[in-house]
């Protein structure tokens, strides 16, 4: 079956005073119907980007110099903004991070609802209540006629992160793409969120892009992941095969860093120095300063090796050790 | 939520004797305006029904007749007290007109300015910059000059003079809004532009204008009053608070201040007490201005 989304070499560069900024550069992946991919990276690496580049949301000065991204076949790079207006909100939504202000204080449940709908389909104003209302009820909201009633300040953060996702759901989306959004809530809210995602996005056949810095979230949700580091993707995989041996050493100091039971009361390992600058990145692997794998090979920017059937990895030393190798 | 600190902002207003007395006068002065023609013993745009024996009689007096003049008569021997009744609501009239109007062209200009952002942007803001450097009476007087004399003219002077102030304070305003997510969202979900800027932009943009939409209402009766004395505002048929002013400005040396001064009184009061609701006004919804 032909992958729902993909994309390819997608370069995403903010034209600033201060020079180039290559957010995204040179992103490969891409996704089948119903099935989830864990986006991760830390702060910085460009996630979001390659998220609003999908979306063709990247506000100026920054603009897609390259690349492609096909959604079902489509082309979606070079498309002007009213054909693009098309696919966002019905083809491809998007949940964002802060429940707490992606939805607008000013306007009441309902209203963002059926305007949302509106903005697609030509429906009689009960007949779009009564779809919020469905929606609503869909995503776990009880009193949902109650709800749609209320200002989103009336709401908890959880209640408002169900609504943001009812909202993208509203035209059953081919992709739902996630942007950390459950970073702001609590561990027992999260894990709901999480649940109720991947239920609706399994169930609908919609393909959900997951984009978080938590790898545990990854871990219990994706099928595939892909680790973004500095605006490229240095590993990608099917979930159990990148955490259970990773092959980069980006990987696998992120996995490192994670605090266990094992070392309580040591010191938490931690990958040394900071990710690069996005606005002078070195030549070749941008990892190389951090990492302790680096020689002079790394000066030159690593190719990306498929490792296997579904992996691949951009490194020059990567870790396979030799009962792994394929 | 927003009830309750709609009330905590009643109440806090409500603090302010200054502030409450203001108001009181405010809407005092609005409602003798509104009634005017109720209340004033005499039509001053009837000229039939003026007596011209009776010019320039000092308050107190009666005329031929036995009309009792309370604020005396000017020199067309109208009655002031009806004069100043008269021109108060075509004062507070044009004000309020200017204002909306100003206010809604000035928080468009400012939203559209801050959410297309780029080149429109930045012309749209140096416009605002070279408004802004120039003084206000400066501007109204040239337009009015040019536009010559009218109701209407005058409300076109005066929101020329004015929008610039919403424009700006609305931009920077929607500026932090704009790069909020449920801006993002909403182009996410692909909302027309229009209803991007005016249902979900625009109203979180807001908050800022209503004390300066106040002050700038006491503005422009204060410069429309200017340009009435100058001769360039208002006709002559029709006398604002300004225009009085200005028609009994030549008797002043001869001892009949009333003509002016009552009219003067009015148009201080009427200014003093917007000003002073629009600053509490500021205080009360500036949480920064707190202490």
């Amino acid at each position: 079956m032909a992958p729902i989304l993909t994309v390819e070499n997608l370069k995403t560069y903010f034209f600033g005073r201060a020079g180039i900024v290559k957010a995204v550069d040179g992103v490969s992946f891409s996704i089948d119907s119903g099935k989830v991919l864990g986006l991760v990276g830390e702060s910085g690496s460009g996630k979001t980007v390659a998220a609003t580049s999908i979306l063709g949301l990247v506000d100026p000065p920054g603009r897609i110099v390259a690349g492609s991204i096909r959604l079902a076949g489509e082309e979606l790079v070079g498309l002007s903004d009213s054909a693009l207006r098309d696919y966002r909100g019905r083809r491809i939504a998007m949940v964002f991070q802060d429940p707490m202000t992606s939805l607008n204080p000013v306007l009441r449940i309902d209203t963002q609802m059926i305007e949302a709908i509106a903005a697609h389909e030509r429906v009689a104003q009960h007949v779009a209540r009564a779809r919020a209302r469905d929606a609503l009820a869909a995503v776990g909201i009880a009193s949902a006629e109650e709800r749609l009633s209320a200002y989103p300040h009336q709401l908890s953060g959880g209640m408002r992160q169900r609504v943001a996702i009812a909202i993208a759901l509203l035209h059953r989306p081919q992709l739902l793409i996630a942007d950390e959004p459950t970073t702001a809530l609590d561990v027992t809210i999260q894990s709901q969120i999480l649940a109720l995602v991947q239920r609706l996005c399994s169930d609908s056949g919609t393909a959900l892009i997951w984009i978080t810095h938590d790898l545990a979230v990854v871990a219990g949700l994706a099928d595939r992941v892909a680790v973004m580091y500095a605006g490229r993707i240095v590993e990608a995989g099917p979930v159990e095969d990148v955490f259970g041996r990773p092959l980069h050493p980006y990987t696998r100091g992120l996995i490192g860093s994670i605090p266990s039971r094992q070392q309580r009361g040591g010191l938490l390992r931690q990958i040394p120095g900071m990710p690069p600058s996005a606005a002078n990145r070195p030549a070749g692997c941008a990892f190389a300063p951090r990492c302790s794998r680096a020689d002079a090979a790394c000066a030159v920017d690593p190719p990306v090796v498929a490792h296997g059937a579904a992996r691949a990895t951009c490194c020059w030393h990567p870790h396979i050790e030799p009962e792994t190798v394929v | 939520m927003s009830q309750t600190r709609f009330g905590r902002a009643t109440s806090e207003f409500c603090e302010s004797r200054a502030a409450l007395v203001a108001l009181a006068v405010t809407l005092l002065l609005v409602v003798l305006a509104i009634a005017a023609p109720l209340i004033a013993p005499q039509n001053p745009y009837d000229l039939a029904r003026l007596s011209i024996l009776d010019n320039n009689l000092a308050p107190g007096s009666r005329g031929v007749s036995g009309t009792f003049y309370a604020l005396g008569t000017d020199d067309q021997g109208r009655d002031m007290l009806s004069a100043i009744l008269y021109g108060l609501r075509l004062s507070l009239f044009v004000g309020v007109l200017a204002t909306c109007i100003a206010l809604v062209v000035g928080t468009s200009v400012g939203a559209i300015s801050a959410y297309v952002g780029g080149r429109l942007d930045a012309a749209l803001m140096r416009l605002v910059d070279v408004q802004l450097s120039f003084p206000a009476i400066l501007i109204a007087l040239i337009l009015a000059a040019v536009l010559g004399k009218g109701v209407d003219k005058v409300v076109i002077a005066l929101v020329s003079v004015q929008w610039a102030y919403y424009a700006r304070t609305v931009r920077s305003a929607a500026l932090v809004e704009r790069s909020r997510e449920y801006i993002a969202a909403a182009r996410g979900l692909a909302l027309p532009q229009s209803r991007i800027v005016f249902r979900h932009l625009l109203p979180n943009a807001f908050a800022p204008i209503p004390p300066i939409a106040t002050v700038q209402f006491a503005h422009a009766i204060g410069l429309e009053a200017t340009l009435s004395f100058l001769g360039v505002g208002v006709p002559i048929t029709e006398p604002s608070l300004g225009l009085l002013i200005a028609n009994g400005y030549r008797y002043m040396l001869s001892g009949d201040i009333w003509i002016s001064f009552f009219p003067g009184v009015a148009l201080l009061v009427v200014i003093l007490a917007v000003n002073v609701v629009g600053d509490r006004l500021r205080d009360v919804m500036n949480p920064r201005l707190r202490h």
